[in-house]
């Protein structure tokens, strides 16, 4: 059995020297894995455009990373991806964590070298796959306690137990384990969940094995109470963590509640740290919560929807597999440069999408990234050129027809900062 | 197009067709063979995923069934099937049926044969076929042919005949109608050979549509299990001793390494790529070996990778999966257990994008967790491999080595 080889790759990642030196100001302690430099703001909304440092390179925010399960972008590969300009993407613990398992990855060189990926990596606790995915999942103090779908044995993954596996990925961002609740419901479990969070936070701030090369992010809870979330806030930013994420949200609450919750939080969060708002990934909740202050966003959407025929345009998308575009002899869209758009019709993808070869999905999943990619790059030029207002309306007016029929939920989030649509 | 010949002995050919494609620029070696598509797409595999493969065929195989049914969009949008499917730089070959899914039998009548579709069954007349292909407007294509000479399992000498009958009307019909449009004036129409194993109606095939005015010709009815190797190989060689020279003769569904040396020995250039596929579906990668002419440690290397492979034990070990096509001996099983935690590349000494870059224990687990990726990696790995042995013939046939090249083979 041969050994691991060397990576492919020609980029080598940034050294971490060079990140503590740029990190760390005079006095401080432990050389740091992430650095955030604000490059741009908005003059009037919240919105950012930074460049986050990592271990695995730079990262130019607002950005979208797509979500890549089981250690692969669907029928995506590494090259491809890195090609349509992705620099950070996502692996899931819980997945990983089963399948293949994290002992056989580390053995790989983690998570970077068993998918011969040599951007950046984020891998999530594990905890909202075992609450989501699975039927009988128990969370006590300790941890989630579950049964494995694959041999049925009884597994804890404690905080302790998910940072443990999430070092053995290697990835440059970690979640903490949060105590994940579903946003619709209220009362004391709400409660205990957000304090016990914070406990779970503590927790695997002290079983990062690898703090210099893993940045542990923390999870904001607390449901859609203002006072919760506050508070948990007040807590969290206390601790000495690279990032923030924005949990909880995404789940079935309204969208009003959604945006007060994320623009509650951001405005509780600190400006030199990155905002990570988790499960988003529709065009307009992504420009709305760039606008609300957050950096960088995750979601199965554009990824899963692509295998479904369903292909992301600037007016909302396109079901290729539908009749009408039988004989539709443009590109998905004319304007984007992905290598599906350059080469192949509508008609042609209609065609294939009704055939057993997976290469149909594959090219509408790799103009579905190529989509969500250009849009974050176009939103950060705008923020750069201090025209992001004007940018917002622009994509408002394509995606909706007049400003009229905007939905009101993201009216008032823009309203709120600035940003009227009228 | 030309065909030159650089050498012929024992029965095969070593050559080049000459001024091929639109422009009448372009050249292919033989033997050779065609890219393997489904619906118009190499499987799994979109441009910039075929483009990392070596020695990619300059012709690519089109299927009817699989295009048929586009027919009124082809028509509408005018422009040809290769700029249709995003491969304007290809040249095309279009087969009446798909190697891989066999079509149900009993559909064929004096004036009609149905190909299978996603949508159904489409009844082509001569007629009806001729405008799909003015549609495709490939560089050559498939006559419309009557390829059943099985009554169940068994040839039966009469539908043999008929067989034989049927295409060489459709022949004529279509040859006709071929006159009549200055779109098809430009294709090459191939010409089919039937018969069954009928070794007078294989000569009669043979002779009568050798006197057409074809540009080459297919050898049908010779894959499957129907004959015996023995009896293959005879009519093959009896067939295309019949044949002019100067034009290609291709066969359909023969793609196992051992079988396309024998039916080059025998006489035929042109082989298709579906076997690659097969192998991909089954989740294996190719890993036999031709390299007839090894460094002595690459052997070694090679010969104590393969000691493991070859025990027992392997059956029971294998993550459970439902077989639809027996491996062969040509190619390993990546879902194998043993594989889980085995880094090396899927086959040492492979240069492609697949072993470059990935690990068998990768390429295991993205089967086991039944991931898209699979797909697309050992589709790259297995159709450089097989594209690789082509070129790998016909280096041996420069060198007089075929000999040796077989033995490798057939002791894989």
């Amino acid at each position: 059995m041969a050994a691991p080889r060397e990576s492919q790759s020609t980029r080598s990642p940034e050294p971490m020297a060079a990140v503590a030196a740029s990190a760390a100001g005079p006095g401080t302690r432990a050389p740091a894995a992430l650095a955030l430099r604000v490059v741009a703001e908005c003059g009037r909304s919240k919105a950012r455009a930074c460049e986050l440092r990592l271990p695995h390179g730079t990262v130019a925010t607002p950005v979208f990373m797509p979500v890549g399960t089981q250690g692969t972008m669907k029928g995506v590969t590494a090259a491809q991806l890195d090609s349509l300009g992705c620099r950070i993407c996502l692996g899931n613990t819980y997945h990983l964590g089963m399948r293949p398992g994290p002992e056989l990855i580390q053995k790989a060189g983690g998570l970077h070298g068993f998918m011969n990926w040599n951007q950046n990596l984020l891998t999530d606790s594990g905890g909202f796959q075992m609450v989501s995915l699975l039927a009988l999942s128990e969370v006590t103090e300790e941890g989630v306690r579950f049964r494995s779908p694959y041999d049925g044995t009884e597994i804890l993954l404690s905080p302790e137990k998910s940072v443990e596996i999430q070092n053995a990925l290697g990835s440059d961002i970690m979640m903490q384990l949060d105590d994940v609740v579903s946003s619709t419901l209220t009362g004391s479990r709400v409660e205990e969940a957000m304090h016990r969070s914070i406990r779970w936070l503590d927790r695997c701030i002290s079983a990062n094995r690898r703090p210099d090369q893993q940045n542990l992010f923390a999870i904001i809870q607390g449901g859609l109470d203002p006072v919760l979330r506050s508070k948990c806030l007040e807590e969290m930013t206390k601790r000495d963590v690279p990032g923030f994420a924005i949990g909880g949200l995404s789940g079935g609450e309204s969208k009003e509640q959604f945006w007060k919750m994320v623009t509650l939080s951001t405005d509780q969060l600190p400006r030199e740290k990155p905002r990570y708002l988790m499960g988003v990934g529709y065009a307009t909740d992504l420009v709305v919560c760039v606008a609300l202050g957050c950096d960088m966003f995750d979601c199965v959407f554009p990824t899963r929807t692509a295998r479904f025929g369903s292909a992301l345009v600037p007016t909302g998308n396109l079901q290729l597999k539908k009749k009408q575009f039988a004989k539709d002899f443009q590109p998905i869209d004319e304007a984007c440069t992905c290598p599906t758009c350059q080469r192949h019709t509508r008609a042609f993808l209609h065609a294939l999408l009704h055939s057993n070869n997976t290469a149909a999905l594959h090219h509408v999943t790799t103009h579905n990234i190529a989509y969500q990619l250009r849009l974050m790059d176009a939103i950060r030029t705008s923020i750069m050129e201090h025209r992001f207002p004007d940018f917002v309306r622009d994509f408002m007016k394509t995606m909706y027809g007049d400003l009229g029929r905007c939905p009101s939920w993201a009216v008032e989030a823009l309203e709120s900062v600035g940003i009227p649509l009228n | 197009m030309k065909l030159s010949l650089s050498k012929v002995a024992q029965g095969y050919r070593l050559g080049t067709l000459n001024n091929l494609g639109r422009k009448g620029d372009r050249t292919m070696e033989f033997p050779g063979c065609l890219l393997y598509t489904r619906t118009g797409s190499a499987p799994h595999l979109t441009h910039d995923t075929l483009q990392v493969i070596s020695r990619v065929p300059v012709m690519t195989q089109l299927t009817l069934s699989s295009l048929a049914e586009h027919y009124e969009v082809l028509e509408e949008y005018k422009e040809g099937i290769g700029k249709f499917i995003g491969m304007p730089e290809s040249m095309f070959y279009c087969s009446l049926h798909d190697p891989v899914n066999p079509c149900p039998a009993g559909y064929v009548t004096n004036k009609s044969v149905s190909v299978w579709g996603v949508g159904g069954r489409l009844e082509m007349t001569a007629a009806k076929f001729m405008s799909v292909q003015q549609a495709l407007q490939p560089d050559w294509f498939q006559c419309l042919s009557d390829g059943e000479a099985l009554c169940g399992e068994v040839f039966s000498a009469k539908r043999a005949r008929k067989s034989v009958d049927r295409s060489l009307a459709f022949l004529d019909e279509c040859l006709k109608l071929q006159e009549q449009s200055e779109v098809l004036r430009s294709c090459v129409m191939i010409g089919v050979i039937e018969g069954g194993d009928i070794l007078e109606e294989r000569l009669r095939s043979a002779r009568e549509t050798a006197k057409r005015p074809v540009g080459g010709f297919l050898l049908d009815g010779f894959h499957g299990d129907a004959m015996t190797k023995e009896t293959r190989l005879q009519l093959i060689s009896a067939v295309t001793a019949e044949l002019p020279e100067d034009k290609p003769r291709l066969i359909c569904g023969i793609g196992q390494p051992d079988e396309v040396l024998e039916c080059i020995e025998a006489g035929v250039d042109l082989f298709e790529s579906f076997f690659p596929y097969q192998v991909t579906e089954r989740g294996c990668a190719l890993s036999f070996s031709f390299d007839y002419q090894p460094n002595p440690e690459d052997t070694l290397l090679q010969q104590n990778g393969e000691k493991e492979e070859g025990e027992i034990g392997d059956c029971i070990d294998k993550v459970t999966t439902t077989k639809r096509v027996p491996e062969t001996s040509f190619e390993i099983n990546l879902k194998e257990k043993k594989y889980r935690d085995d880094f090396g590349p899927v086959v040492e000494g492979c240069s492609c994008y697949c072993c470059k870059n990935h690990s068998r224990a990768y390429v295991h687990h993205l089967l086991v967790t039944n991931e898209l990726l699979a797909g697309v990696l050992l589709m790259i790995h297995n159709f450089q491999h097989y594209f690789g042995f082509f070129c790998a013939i016909r280096e041996a046939l420069r060198k007089d080595r075929l000999g040796q090249l077989k033995e490798l083979i057939c002791s894989s």
